[in-house]
Order: C-alpha cells, then sequence, then structure tokens
C-alpha cells in the first residue's frame, strides 16, 4: 500500500517539478522529515529484507507516537529495489533526489551496499547498513550497525576451539560464492594459520546462491571429518540454500556432537522453514538472540509481534526477530538522537552528532556509536540450536567489543587498525 | 533395596511413557544384580557439582551418576538431556515435568510448584558426556535396539577408561552384530596395549571395520618419527596394520562410489521430476512453456496448503499429509495448466516465439499472484516424520528417507504417465494429434479438446514434481524459476518426445554433477555441465534419442 502511495506521491513529485521547474521549493514546503526505506520486497533477498522493512516501519511508528523527531512526524518511504543490485543503485538515487529523504535505512548483501554507496558519496545522503558484513570497507556516508568480523566470525572461531566448544582441530570453511564468504574465509584462514592450523586441515567449498543439493558436501565434510582430529564447520551460505543444507545435515546423521557447524548469516527467520530437532547444538554467532531474556528484548518482541498483526503480516503468529532487525531497530532510535543532538537533519551535521551515541539494545547491553569509524561496539553472542528453532546462549561477552572493519588478517591492513 | 527402586518407578509411572518406565524398570534390575554397590539415589555432593556453574563440575556429575546407575540418576540424566533439569533460587535441583516439579534427589513431587525454577543449560560438551553416560548404562539394556545404539557410541569414543566396561559387555553379549561393534571398540583400545601379541590381534580386528578413522589410526602406527623409528616397533603388528588398511581402504572405495552412484541417482530422480511434465508439453506438443517452473510451484504450494490443513483438521494423521497432497498436487496444476491453455496458449500454436513470450508473461502472473496469497517469504513444507532421518547402510552411509521415496516416487510418475501414453485411449490420441494433426482431426479425434487435456496432464505431472520438491528444496513464490533451465535441459538433451530420453537424459545429468562435485566443487560442476551440454547439442541437434518414422513437419 505504502508503496503504491509513494509512487503516486513520486509520479505527482515529478511533475509538480517539471511544471515548477525547480527542486528546492518543494523540500522545504515539507513539515515531515522523510525516511528512505531501501530494502528489496520481491526476489531473492526477500525473504530476508522483508522483515527489515517492518521493523523499520514499525520503530518509525513508535518515534512518531511518542512525538516525532524535532516535532516533527517521520513519513516513511518505500521503495522496492527487487534484489537487483543496479536498481538498489537508481531507487537510491529517487529516495535522494525526488523524495529528499533525510536519512535511508537499506540493504542487505554487500553488493547492494557496494552498489548505492557512489550514489550516497556523490549526493550526500546518509544510510545505514543493518546487516553484518566482511569490513574491508569505510565510507563517510554510511553507518554499519551489523557486525564486523572481529565481532562475530573471529571470536566463534575461538570458541570452538575451545575446551567448552570441542576444540575443534580440522576446520570446514564452508560458503556462498560471493564477495562476503570469500573475504571472510580469507580473513579466517590467516586467522586459523595464526593459532598454528595447517593448510591441509582446512577444506573451503563454495555453493552457488541457490544451490539445493548438498548431498555431496556434506559426504565430503564426513570424510574429511573422520581423519581423525575433532572438525568443525563454519557455514557462511546465505539466504534459502540454508534450508536445503540443514535438512540433508539432518538426515544424514551428522550430529553436533560430532561435528558442530557454527553459521554467520542463520538466524531465527532462517530456521522457520526448517525442522530444527536433528539440528540441536549447531551454533550461531550473532550480536543479537530473540531468547535473550531483558525486559528492552521482551518488550521489542511484543511490540513488533503486535504490529505484525495489526499490519497484515503474513503468518503473523509465528514472527520472529533476528540480529539484522535489531540493528535496524538501533540504528533509527541512534538516528534519532543524533538529529536531535544536532537540532537539524542536515547530513553534515548528523554525522559528526552520531558518533558517541548510546541505545539501550534488545541484546541486554548499551551499544554505543564509535566516534571514528560509523560502526557500534556490539556484544559477541554464541548460541546452540534449540529443538524450537530458537538459540540458547552458551557464550557471550562481557562487554560490546569495537569493530575493526580493517581486519589485522588480511595484508596491507596494518596501517588501518585505528580507524 | 529392588522394593526402594520400585516403589520409585510406581511413583514415576504416571509422568512417565510406559515404553520408558518398562525400560528404566529393566535397567534397574539389571543394575541392581550387576552393581552390588548402587545406591537408590544420587549423593548429595554430586548433585551440588551439578548445580555448579561449571562445564567441568557438571561433566564429573554426569559420569558419576551414569557410574553409580540407579533409576533416580538415570532420570537426573534424562531430565539434563531434555532440558527439563532446573535449579531453583535455593539452589535446588528439581526435574520439570508437564504436571509439576520432582525432587531431583529423591523424585518425590514438589508442592508448591517452584516458580523461579531456571533450566540448566547443557553445551556440546556436556551433550558428549551425557552420550557416553547414557550408552554405559544402555550397553547392559535387554532391548536390543537399546544396545545397538550405545554399542555404536562407545565403538566411537572407545578408550582407556572404558575397558572395565567393554569387555563384559563384549563376553556377555548373544547378538552377532553388536559383538563386532564391541570386539571393534575393544579392538581400538588394545592398538595401544603392551603386549605386541594382543597389538596384532587388534590391527588384525579392526580390518573388518570400514570407518576412515580407524584407517588414520593405523596409518599412524607406520609413521616414521624423527630418528627414522617407526611409531609402532613390532614388525608383526605393522604387517597387519598394512593388511588392515590395505582392507579398509578397499571398503572405502566401494563405499564412495556407491555414495556417488546414490546420490546421482537422487539428484537423477528429482531432475526427472521437475522435467516430466515438460517432457509432455514441450516435448510431445511443441509448447515452449517458460511458465514450467510455476506449474512445479503450484504443486509445491498445493502441499503446503495440504499441509495447513492437515494441522488444523485432522493433527493426527499429519504424517499422512503428503500421501493426500499427491492428488491434490496434480489436479491443481492441471488445472492452472488447462485455464493457461484455453485462455492464452491454443491461440498461438505453431508460433514459438509468441508462445515463450506469453508463457513467460504468464510465468510471471503466477509467481506475484502466488506472492499475493502467500506472501513472498518462503513458507515451511515439513518432512513428514517417516521421511526425517535416514538409513544406515554399508560402510556407514547413511540413506536419507526423503531422497529414497522421491526416487521410488519418481519410478511410480514415470509408469504413471508411460502407462497413459501407451495404454489409454486418451493417450493414443494425443500421440496421434502431435503426429499429424490433420490426419488426426480427419478421423474424429477431437483435437481441441485433447490439446487441452494434454497440456493440463503435463500440467498436473510437473505439479507432481512440485510436490516432491517441497520435500527437498525451498518452496516460495520464485521457487520455479531454479528448474525451468533444468527441465529444458533435461527435456532438450534426452530428444523432445521420448520419455526414455528424459529418463536417460535426467539420471545421465544427475551422476554427472554428482561425480563432477565431488572432483571439482559445486560451481565448476555446474559450468561444467553447461559446457558439455553446449557441445553436445551442437554435435547432436537431436538430442540423445530422436523420433523416428513419417511426421508432419510444419
Amino acid at each position: 500500500m505504502s508503496t503504491r502511495r509513494s509512487f503516486i506521491k513520486a509520479v505527482t513529485l515529478t511533475a509538480s517539478l517539471a511544471a515548477m521547474g525547480s527542486v528546492s521549493t518543494f523540500a522545504q514546503a515539507a513539515d515531515t522529515i522523510k525516511v528512505g526505506i531501501l530494502h528489496s520486497l520481491s526476489g531473492t533477498m526477500a525473504i530476508s529484507e522483508t522483515a527489515l522493512k517492518n521493523v523499520a516501519l514499525m520503530t518509525i511508528e513508535e518515534i512518531n507516537a511518542a512525538g516525532g523527531v524535532l516535532g516533527k512526524q517521520l513519513e516513511p518511504v518505500v521503495v522496492d529495489p527487487a534484489s537487483n543490485w543496479p536498481l538498489f543503485a537508481e531507487k537510491a538515487r529517487q529516495l535522494l533526489s525526488q523524495d529528499k529523504v533525510a536519512v535511508t535505512f537499506g540493504c542487505w548483501t554487500s553488493v547492494s551496499r557496494k552498489s548505492v554507496n557512489p550514489v550516497f558519496k556523490e549526493l550526500n545522503g546518509l544510510l545505514f547498513y543493518p546487516v553484518q558484513y566482511e569490513g574491508e570497507e569505510l565510507e563517510k556516508n554510511v553507518f554499519y550497525t551489523g557486525a564486523a568480523p572481529n565481532q562475530q566470525a573471529i571470536p566463534a572461531v575461538e570458541y570452538l576451539m575451545s575446551k567448552d566448544g570441542g576444540e575443534a582441530k580440522r576446520w570446514v570453511l564452508l560458503g556462498t560464492d560471493y564477495v562476503y564468504p570469500r573475504t571472510t574465509n580469507k580473513i579466517l584462514r590467516a586467522f586459523l594459520h595464526s593459532k598454528g592450523v595447517k593448510d591441509e586441515d582446512i577444506m573451503e567449498e563454495y555453493t552457488p546462491f541457490g544451490h539445493s543439493d548438498y548431498q555431496t558436501i556434506i559426504a565430503n565434510i564426513k570424510k574429511f571429518a573422520s581423519a581423525g582430529k575433532k572438525t568443525a564447520v563454519v557455514s557462511t551460505i546465505n539466504g534459502d540454500s540454508n534450508v536445503p543444507f540443514y535438512k540433508e545435515l539432518g538426515n544424514a546423521g551428522l550430529k553436533a556432537t560430532d561435528v558442530p557447524v557454527v553459521a554467520f548469516s542463520v538466524g531465527e527467520e532462517e530456521l522457520r522453514g526448517v525442522d530444527a530437532k536433528p539440528l540441536v547444538g549447531h551454533l550461531a554467532a550473532w550480536n543479537y538472540f530473540m531468547s535473550v531474556k531483558n525486559p528492552t528484548n521482551t518488550a521489542f518482541i511484543k511490540k513488533y509481534q503486535a504490529w505484525a498483526k495489526a499490519n497484515g503480516v503474513p503468518n503473523a503468529d509465528t514472527v520472529v526477530t533476528n540480529d539484522p532487525m535489531e540493528a535496524t531497530y538501533v540504528g533509527i532510535h541512534m538516528w534519532k538522537q543524533a538529529v536531535e543532538k544536532a537540532g537539524t537533519v542536515d547530513v553534515d551535521a548528523v554525522i559528526p552528532a552520531l558518533g558517541g551515541q548510546t541505545v539501550k539494545a534488545p541484546s541486554g547491553f548499551t551499544l554505543t556509536m564509535d566516534p571514528t569509524n560509523h560502526h557500534l561496539h556490539k556484544p559477541v553472542l554464541i548460541g546452540e540450536v534449540r529443538a524450537d528453532g530458537q538459540f540458547s546462549t552458551v557464550w557471550k561477552t562481557k562487554e560490546p567489543i569495537r569493530a575493526q572493519p580493517w581486519s589485522p588478517f588480511i595484508p596491507g591492513n596494518e596501517k588501518k587498525q585505528d580507524m | 533395596m529392588r522394593c526402594v527402586g520400585s516403589g520409585q518407578q510406581l511413583k514415576r509411572s504416571n509422568i512417565m511413557p510406559p515404553s520408558l518406565f518398562h525400560r528404566l524398570r529393566l535397567l534397574c534390575l539389571v543394575l541392581c544384580c550387576t552393581i552390588g554397590a548402587a545406591h537408590a539415589a544420587p549423593s548429595p555432593e554430586t548433585l551440588a557439582k551439578m548445580a555448579e556453574d561449571d562445564s567441568d563440575s557438571r561433566i564429573e556429575a554426569i559420569a558419576e551418576l551414569g557410574a553409580e546407575g540407579s533409576a533416580q540418576s538415570v532420570a537426573v540424566l534424562d531430565a539434563l538431556a531434555d532440558e527439563a533439569l532446573a535449579l531453583t533460587g535455593a539452589g535446588r535441583l528439581v526435574i520439570l515435568t508437564d504436571t509439576g516439579a520432582l525432587d531431583a534427589a529423591t523424585g518425590a513431587a514438589i508442592d508448591p510448584y517452584p516458580d523461579d525454577a531456571d533450566a540448566l543449560m547443557i553445551n556440546n560438551r556436556i551433550r558428549r558426556a551425557l552420550q557416553s553416560a547414557k550408552a554405559a548404562t544402555n550397553i547392559r539394556a535387554t532391548d536390543r535396539s537399546t544396545r545397538l545404539a550405545a554399542a555404536l557410541q562407545l565403538r566411537d569414543g572407545a578408550d582407556e577408561a572404558l575397558m572395565p566396561l567393554l569387555e563384559p559387555a563384549l563376553a556377555a553379549e548373544q547378538d552377532k552384530e553388536i559383538r563386532a561393534i564391541l570386539a571393534l571398540a575393544v579392538a581400538r583400545v588394545n592398538l595401544a596395549s603392551e603386549l605386541p601379541a594382543k597389538r596384532t590381534r587388534a590391527a588384525e580386528l579392526l580390518g573388518d571395520s570400514a570407518d576412515a578413522s580407524v584407517k588414520f589410526m593405523l596409518t599412524a602406527l607406520l609413521e616414521k618419527d624423527g630418528n627414522g623409528q617407526f611409531a609402532e616397533p613390532d614388525a608383526g603388528v605393522r604387517a597387519a596394520a598394512k593388511a588392515s588398511i590395505n582392507a579398509i581402504e578397499r571398503r572405502l572405495a566401494i563405499a564412495d562410489l556407491a555414495s556417488t552412484a546414490f546420490t546421482g541417482l537422487s539428484l537423477g530422480s528429482i531432475l526427472l521430476l521437475a522435467a516430466l511434465g515438460l517432457a509432455i508439453t514441450y516435448g510431445v506438443m511443441g509448447v515452449i512453456n517458460m511458465a514450467h517452473g510455476e506449474l512445479l510451484m503450484v504443486g509445491a504450494y498445493a502441499t503446503y496448503v495440504v499441509q495447513g490443513l492437515f494441522r488444523t483438521h485432522l493433527p493426527e494423521y499429519i504424517d499422512s499429509y503428503v500421501i493426500a497432497a499427491v492428488p491434490v498436487a496434480f489436479f491443481t496444476a492441471a488445472a492452472v495448466g488447462m485455464l493457461m491453455e484455453r485462455t492464452v496458449i491454443r491461440w498461438l500454436y505453431g508460433r514459438p516465439l509468441e508462445t515463450l513470450l506469453a508463457t513467460w508473461g504468464l510465468s510471471l502472473v503466477l509467481i506475484q499472484t502466488a506472492r499475493v496469497i502467500f506472501g513472498p517469504q518462503n513458507v515451511e513444507v515439513a518432512n513428514p516424520a517417516w521421511m526425517s532421518g535416514g538409513v544406515s547402510t554399508y560402510a556407514d552411509i547413511v540413506l536419507p528417507w526423503n531422497r529414497l521415496v522421491i526416487i521410488g516416487f519418481a519410478i511410480f510418475v514415470l509408469l504413471l504417465v508411460w502407462l497413459m501414453m501407451q495404454k489409454t485411449r486418451l493417450g493414443m490420441f494425443v500421440r496421434a494429434v502431435t503426429q499429424n494433426r490433420a490426419m488426426a482431426g480427419c478421423v474424429g479425434v477431437p483435437t481441441a479438446r485433447i490439446d487441452t487435456l494434454a497440456f493440463g496432464i503435463g500440467a498436473g505431472i510437473a505439479g507432481l514434481g512440485g510436490c516432491a520438491l517441497s520435500q527437498v528444496a525451498n518452496v516460495g513464490p520464485a521457487m520455479g524459476q531454479g528448474y525451468i533451465v533444468d527441465s529444458f535441459m533435461v527435456v532438450v538433451l534426452g530428444g523432445v518426445g521420448q520419455l526414455a530420453g528424459a529418463v536417460t537424459a535426467a539420471m545421465g545429468l544427475g551422476l554427472m554433477t554428482k561425480i563432477l562435485e565431488g572432483w571439482a566443487g559445486a560451481v565448476v560442476a555446474k559450468i561444467l555441465v553447461l559446457v558439455f551440454i553446449i557441445i553436445f547439442i551442437q554435435k547432436r541437434p537431436q538430442g540423445l534419442f530422436a523420433l523416428k518414422g513419417r511426421f508432419v513437419e510444419d
């Protein structure tokens, strides 16, 4: 509905712009603050990104109900880039130059973020990116509310090396074939080398996007694991391939007590489509789990479930919350606080005001935006899959840790460690 | 002492399923006979260790409970495994049940219910300790399958500490299969024995194994250290180890081949199910149906809807929903197919390019319709219980049930299609119309109606394919897009108009993909298969099996 409304608005806007031949008058006349939401609502990524759009709309409603920002109501502008990477750039340009949004919340895959980065730079926009990613990037116009590799991948591997994690000695690095898994595995390989793991004890495998037949790979993992040393699998499989992967894992009888699988892109949402009973004990590393118990999280989950019901989200009675949703929620609140501190929505004033902002997050920690590197200080949680598809936290950091977007395990990054 | 034990059992019986109760009682009896020193209840020190928030002390407590082995200790272990063992605010361990809470030390019911009880968290390390402790008690069970599972568990984790348990168990065991497993477990431990004769015997025995990890154990004996000394000093043991390694390697090679063949056949049967419908609409009728993938999607969603109906209306028969879904998927997809044919495709016969565009448009319409009705997210279609898990065969190869069922289903559908095309009047008409439309019309075949029906049957078979796919792949609005290329590949490679061609092509592609995947990885395998097809089609455009005879080509 809102898409259609914004489309009509966009059309009217373009028409009136053409008539007036002027850009500035329109934007200043508005008595609301426009907020762009740039998530795929169709195509392959819709499975993950639709929930982020929902949580963004919910948070905006919540802020509006509490009086808005600077006395103005927020007005969401939802566009659908349809899992089409070039279309992301086009839609971003439309949001910035036609709709004149003050800030945009959006993107999931790294390739979509890479596609919009130049647009936000050129038009001096502001983007909040809510998903864990491979690092190796620092844009002035982008704030990263997901985890950098040192806030997710490295601690997870360290846990599996520990006594409680099973003291793994051999490693299978399994991923979907694109930039995030490849870069993460490059970092992990260097990290494992630094811990004395030899190349013959590391197996790296990639599958195409949407791969659905994991028989051979599971057989290979079994073979690799039978070489005597304790083996663990690090999975960076993305999107809906995870469902056939975990189904096959369960059916092949590869139990977590024999070969644990730790995943970086599998959360509550992905496990909704799987019978989780054979998967009990497999792991995921995130900065938030829906099962975390604290008043902020309870309120967050209740709010989202009520919102989903009220807005007719399909299967509203079983909706779950997950890490990128929490990151979206935190990002919007952080932007609101920064705007209030700066006293304006002007991007150049908001960017410095964002540094040092804190938000009490549903993860139970108070998260801080780093003053220099545009990343959040986040806690790391490692959870084991429960029979109901939720995670029970088996390990977590005592306090949030600072992000290292430029991983020290990639050669050439040595001089960028202060960022 | 036995009286106390059974008294507790009586109290427990109202909260436990009868089979478990029975097993526990037998276990209790056996334990009472074998271990004279067994206590009736876990000691307070052990429970105190369990209550500590530390994996190490908890694992100690698990080992102690397992060794102690009384019914109450087993109940505590079971509760811990089910995450039903909880700690109250006052530091008392309780077992939470559906009806109330029991004291962990005595098994007595606690009244009032402790509201502040928090279940103890377990991780993989504790789960492993639990499994070993359970296996140690279960190896004496009277139920054969329980003993078998315990023996397998013990074999994989056999070490010196287990010997006092393994040897009497091996001596007492009557079942041949379990004896063999236990003998392997003992041999694994004996490989580190001080007596060369014992080591030789162990190395010989291990030759019966088909486990790659045993092979690595034996290879380690043959390795030389820095001074040129073998890890195993005795030449006799080394010779035995070498012979055993060869035997294991032979077995592993066969297992490897067998499992590749199975995965290939399984992928082939999925390809076949996806392509069979297209083999009729494109292969026989010549319609380039770009919406074929969406007919698969319709079948898969029909399965999803049937599952939902069973969940709400017939929850006691939920395991048989798949069987009910088969005809529903067929008729829904057939209805959609006939509607497509009546409204769009029939006006475009003989104009392949327009058909291609129109059906592509139809596919977009169908995807969007599914998105509007069911939402953009994938929906959950669960395997029924009888299709979950797998059957363990030769050399620990696990054949998953869902794959086995799908191979069987592919054969069933193939048979159905063959019977329909060859043995029914409708099939004869379809063949007549596709071979020579004008002549068929002249002898009174209602060609327009046959077109509709044939297209409907092709679509219905695609629906059956979708029903099968829902058991192994994701069900979402765009799921069909992933199969359209594969389906056309199978039909074109097999030769247009030939069921035998489709079968050969599907199985060939399945096996080839799996062999290449094992050798070069999934990404490269996909590329190589496509390259192969391009070259093949250039050399033999008519496909593997070409129609022979006189046909009217237009």
